[in-house]
């Protein structure tokens, strides 16, 4: 099997959670910040991958399977989050939800 | 009989603790002969003290008696120790006959006041503390007693409390004294730290061999004993409170305010005689002292119209005659004038108080009038107090003290002409400003009409006290009419003779004449003036320059005014702008700080997730930055 270039590997992970935490910090509506974290955590996953292929170690992909559980499990969380945001404010727009401002 | 010496200040001492836990129970008359018979008492155990002392006199003249050790704290033992010599013994014999005497008077004068016994009880601790200030063997104990006499002024000045102006005069006097008796304090413990002892005596041996003649040390020490002497007897520049202090009832005013209390200075000063000889600057800076004070006092009595005032005027001008005679080295003749005017200032204050009882509590000498018919005996007897404070010729105690200073002042080695004139002026007016008071209240037309005789309680006194103003100077006789100088001889065991320089008995007589025909002149002018022909005294009270002299006088050439100005008016000014303390303000500014930065950070909490998760983003990166490159 053709070893992934580490480096490679590394710049795209960094890429893809660059291109979530802006999408985090830019979008206002939930559903997109809750894909961008996804994005995020894939990438952080991809990492793990890339490190595991490099020195032939299975705890990379071991890591992996552990995120995709917490990001389903996020993922619930977050979708029962919207779900109230919306009952109680009809919309989706997260600066919305500012009543805990000091 | 000397081993008795103690009880003379304990008896009032236990009559003042009697008094003072139990009278508000006691009858009257009970009251009356415990504040009466302790001071009573008192005064029979010191009669024969005295004569003992005087038939055998003891070695060096001199008895002294050690009751315990009040604190021992290294070398720093102080005892409760009594110290009789003929200066404390003259003064206990005033103090003592003379306060027995205004008790008595008082027993029936303040018969009618609902605090009786606690008039009595602060008039036996006043005695007690008196006793004790001029017994004392040290200085701490005389400073003890010092404070005492105080205390009990403060207390009888504003015995009538319920009104706030005699309050205000009672504090006036205590924070006026105050400044005093804090550059006492000071002389007192530069005293110790350089001589390692407060016991008088000692402390005046061990100057006298340690120090040289105008040592700063020795300067220091008597203008710090000076300043406590300045306060407590009312001389130039602490005399304010002492017209104010007349707000008392009229027997304290006798009794602290013209006998006995404010001639503690003079006490204290001839106590110290050793240590003032040491610092010539100070000595004639007392002299200079009296001089102004007696000049200026007496200016002030010429234009009051309060009687009680006239005579508190007339007690600064008196103790600045004892303080010109201190300050030229005649320390006993100031010792003898403090006697004399004790029984004449003491005997024109009850007749005063007699006067004003029968007037209805009216002080007003324009408002009287008369009252020689009213109030025979009354008038003679302040006539006799009143010619004696003139010092009338030959037949009055104040001539022969009154002579024997401005004779010093004339002719000791310190003195100077210009001392002797204004003794001599203040001669003239000392004799013009009481004789007008004789004639306001007692001559002229009557106008208010008085059906008042007083009780034996306070007849006995007065006369007791009129024969003591005439005959009290015959223990002083100058070598012109005789020469019997016993006081002084006396005195001698205690002081250093005078030298007089310019000592012909030939230019005494001439100079006893010319201080005669003043006192006679002034008395004349005051018939002139306030008696004959009235009008003359309002043209020049009216006049311009009159009016405004009159004015200045009034206020006691505006001292208050001025005191108020520079020391009363900036330090109110002080507390109130000082209010909230300004020590606070730092805690309350650091208090504010954290409020701020409280707001600061408050403005972060927006509510908005994306500020929070930008935050967090930032704060990842400076922790990995940190972690990376440092």
């Amino acid at each position: 099997m053709p070893v992934l270039p580490m480096e490679q590997g590394l710049i795209l992970a960094a890429l893809l959670f660059a291109l979530g935490l802006v999408g985090v910090l830019v979008r206002r509506n939930v559903i997109f910040i809750l894909m961008s974290i996804e994005i995020m955590l894939n990438a952080a996953g991809l990492a793990f991958v890339v490190a595991g292929s490099r020195w032939a170690q299975e705890d990379g992909q071991v890591m992996f399977v552990f995120i995709l559980a917490v990001a389903a499990a996020e993922v619930s969380v977050g979708l029962a989050l919207l779900l109230q945001l919306y009952r109680r404010l009809q919309t989706l727009d997260v600066d919305a939800a500012s009543k805990m401002r000091g | 009989m000397l081993d008795w010496l103690w009880v003379i200040p304990a008896l009032p001492f236990a009559g003042y603790i009697v008094l003072a836990l139990a009278g508000a129970r006691l009858s009257r008359a009970i009251v009356a002969s415990v504040g009466v018979g302790s001071v009573g008492l008192s005064t029979a155990v010191a009669l024969v003290a005295g004569f003992s002392f005087i038939n055998s006199p003891p070695s060096n003249h001199v008895y002294s008696q050690t009751l315990w050790t009040w604190i021992s704290v290294g070398n720093f033992t102080p005892r409760i120790a009594f110290y009789l010599d003929s200066l404390s013994l003259v003064m206990t014999l005033v103090i003592t006959f003379v306060s027995f005497l205004i008790h008595l008077y008082s027993s029936e004068f303040m018969i009618d006041d609902a605090g009786y016994s606690r008039f009595f009880a602060y008039m036996n601790l006043f005695v007690g503390s008196m006793l004790t200030l001029v017994l004392a063997d040290n200085l701490l104990l005389l400073y003890l007693g010092w404070e005492g006499v105080g205390l009990c002024s403060y207390l009888l000045i504003g015995f009538w409390y319920q009104d706030p102006a005699n309050g205000r005069a009672a504090r006036k006097a205590f924070i006026v004294t105050r400044v005093g008796d804090t550059a006492f304090a000071i002389g007192l413990f530069l005293l110790f730290t350089h001589l390692g002892t407060l016991q008088i005596q000692e402390v005046m041996q061990r100057a006298a061999q340690q120090w040289t003649l105008n040592s700063p040390l020795a300067i220091a020490a008597a203008a710090l004993l000076l300043g406590g002497a300045v306060g407590k007897s009312a001389q130039l520049p602490l005399q304010t409170w002492l017209p104010d202090a007349m707000a008392g009832p009229t027997p304290v005013s006798a009794l602290i305010h013209a006998a006995t209390m404010v001639t503690a200075g003079v006490y204290l000063i001839a106590r110290a005689h050793v240590l003032f000889s040491l610092a010539p600057p100070v000595q004639s800076a007392v002299a200079v002292i009296g001089a102004a004070t007696l000049l200026i006092a007496g200016f002030s009595a010429l234009s009051q119209h309060d009687i009680k005032r006239v005579l508190a005027y007339s007690t600064i001008s008196q103790i600045g005659y004892m303080f010109l005679a201190l300050g030229v080295g005649a320390w006993s003749a100031a010792i003898f004038h403090l006697m004399t005017h004790a029984f004449f200032k003491a005997l024109l204050f009850l007749a005063a108080g007699v006067v004003i009882l029968a007037m209805h509590e009216e002080h007003d000498m324009y408002k009287m009038g008369g009252l020689r018919r009213r109030l025979p005996l009354t008038f003679w007897t302040f006539l006799i107090g009143a010619a004696s404070l003139s010092a009338l010729p030959l037949v009055t105690a104040g001539f022969y003290s009154k002579d024997l200073i401005l004779w010093s002042a004339w002719s000791s080695p310190s003195g100077s002409t210009w001392l002797w004139i204004a003794g001599l002026v203040g001669a003239l007016l000392t004799s013009l400003y009481t004789f007008r008071m004789v004639f306001l209240t007692f001559f002229g037309e009557a106008k208010h009409e008085v059906n008042y005789t007083p009780g034996n309680g306070i007849r006995v006194p007065l006369i007791v006290l009129a024969c003591l103003s005439l005959v009290g100077g015959i223990v002083e006789l100058p070598r012109t009419l005789g020469g019997q100088p016993w006081f002084s001889e006396f005195m001698g065991s205690v002081f250093p003779a005078l030298h007089y320089v310019q000592g012909h008995a030939h230019a005494e007589l001439v100079l006893q004449i010319v201080a005669a025909v003043v006192s006679l002149s002034g008395i004349y002018l005051a018939y002139l003036f306030f008696l004959r022909r009235r009008v003359s005294a309002d043209g020049v009270g009216q006049s311009m320059l009159g009016a405004a002299l009159d004015r200045f006088w009034f206020g006691g050439w505006g001292f208050d005014w001025l005191y108020n100005k520079l020391f009363v008016t900036p330090y109110i000014w002080l507390a109130r702008t000082n209010k909230d303390d300004f020590i606070d303000s730092i805690y309350d500014g650091i208090a504010k700080l954290n409020e701020v930065f409280y707001r600061a950070l408050s403005q972060t909490e927006t509510g908005k997730v994306r500020w929070y998760m930008t935050g967090i983003a930032l704060g990842a990166i400076v922790a990995i930055a940190i972690v990376v490159f440092l």
